[in-house]
């Protein structure tokens, strides 16, 4: 294959993964790297290294638009990301060390957790939960424009076991190359309490950052392929574009049950090709 | 607590700057990676074996030689760099915002994501 027929392939395959994981709100990110290792053979570093630089477009491209909005709360982004770009630090450098066998079958077993995540309903939200003193003290609760117009106030609770999982969140980022928002919406809805649409916006926020912090690592230690990033990059953002704008008219119920279906399925193999060593 | 006008606005700026650093890299990114298919169409490029990158572009400084010599792949990592830069930006708008509403605590907080932004691009390999 010549570097035109690869490029256009490779863009194809992106478009498509981010088009895919904006509709169904799973990110791109997470297919990304199995798409370019299973079917492209790319080695997994080229593979981490170019779907990492697509996080932080796709995630800084969406976040301008929410910023804007009023829903993420940039003082819990921001405290939060001291524990998130921690965690990207270690987990870039852990990628340096662990074998490529090893990345593959940690790849897969993230990739089932996040299918599960996705089948999993969301615990319903807990309004009027009493202030925090911590919380409070570190000024994060906040209020957005709700539906009903006018603006919702909320508190937020239990900021050091989302600031454990933050950092549990990065790690994971910058050992995979991926935004693993899964793990930071998580985080912010189970343990601090926080309205969806916060938490789902105030996580989007933060992957750019996280992913900054592993970057640099990444850049220096040369996972960063020109050739190779360039058509994933600019697939990936043009997807996850086209994404948004069709989400809202689209119904996206048999499309999540479908891409997590896809999930399964290239975490099942990517455990299998670690484990069998094709991968490494 | 009610957010003052002048979260608002730190939250506006960043909206820009998120915006701007994504559409100027993507385009950066476009034309590097355009000179790069008109450059070496017939290349059988191959990413099974893991090599690493070649030293400038591992570099700023390589990077930027490569630019000022219009080498596609130096072209396309500029414009890499800019998106890696993006997020950096933000934190940085967002320590000044901090600053001029007088609130020390976060101030300190974006000050330590940074230090750790900047330890990972200048200090973990040198990049620069």
């Amino acid at each position: 294959m010549n570097v035109v027929e690869l490029t256009a392939l490779l863009l194809l395959g992106s478009f498509t993964a981010g088009l895919l994981g904006s509709l169904t709100g799973l990110g791109g990110g997470v297919v990304l790297v199995p798409l370019l290792t299973l079917f492209f053979k790319v080695d997994i570093r080229y593979a981490i290294g170019a779907s990492l630089v697509s996080v932080i477009a796709t995630s800084s491209g969406a976040a301008a638009a929410y910023v804007k909005e009023g829903f993420s709360n940039i003082r819990i982004g921001m405290f939060l990301e001291i524990a998130t770009t921690m965690g990207a630090l270690c987990g870039a450098f852990l990628s340096t060390v662990v074998p490529t066998k090893g990345l593959a079958i940690i790849f897969g077993i993230v990739l089932l957790y996040s299918a599960y995540l996705s089948r999993k309903p969301r615990t319903p939200e807990q309004r009027d939960v009493p202030p925090n003193r911590l919380a409070t003290k570190l000024k994060m609760n906040g209020s957005f424009p709700s539906e009903q117009g006018g603006s919702r106030h909320y508190n937020v609770q239990n900021v050091p076991a989302g600031f454990s999982v933050m950092f549990g969140a990065g790690a994971i980022s910058g050992l995979l190359g991926i935004g693993s928002g899964a793990v930071k919406v998580l985080a912010m809805d189970h343990a601090m309490k926080l309205p969806f649409k916060v938490s789902t916006t105030t996580s989007n926020f933060m992957i750019g950052v996280t992913a900054a912090a592993s970057a640099g690592i990444y850049l220096n230690r040369g996972y960063i392929d020109p050739g190779l990033a360039m058509p994933v990059v600019l697939g990936v953002l043009s997807g996850s574009l086209l994404g948004a704008r069709i989400l809202m008219k689209a119904e996206t119920k048999v499309l999540r049950l479908l891409f997590s279906l896809v999930i399964v399925a290239l975490g099942a193999q990517m455990i299998y090709e670690g484990i069998s060593g094709n991968i490494g | 607590m009610i957010r003052s006008w002048s979260d608002r606005n730190i939250e506006e700026t960043v909206g820009e700057i998120l915006r701007a650093g994504v559409i100027v890299s993507a385009l950066v990114v476009f034309v590097g990676g355009f000179l790069y298919l008109i450059g070496s169409t017939w290349a059988h490029p191959d990413y099974r074996i893991f090599r690493g990158e070649p030293a400038d572009l591992k570099t700023l400084g390589g990077i930027l030689r490569g630019v000022r010599q219009l080498r596609a792949r130096a072209v396309i990592q500029l414009g890499l760099l800019l998106l890696i830069a993006t997020p950096v930006l933000r934190v940085v708008v967002s320590i000044v915002g901090f600053a001029a509403e007088r609130d020390r605590m976060y101030v300190f907080f974006t000050a330590i994501v940074l230090s750790i932004l900047l330890y990972s691009l200048l200090g973990s390999g040198s990049a620069f």
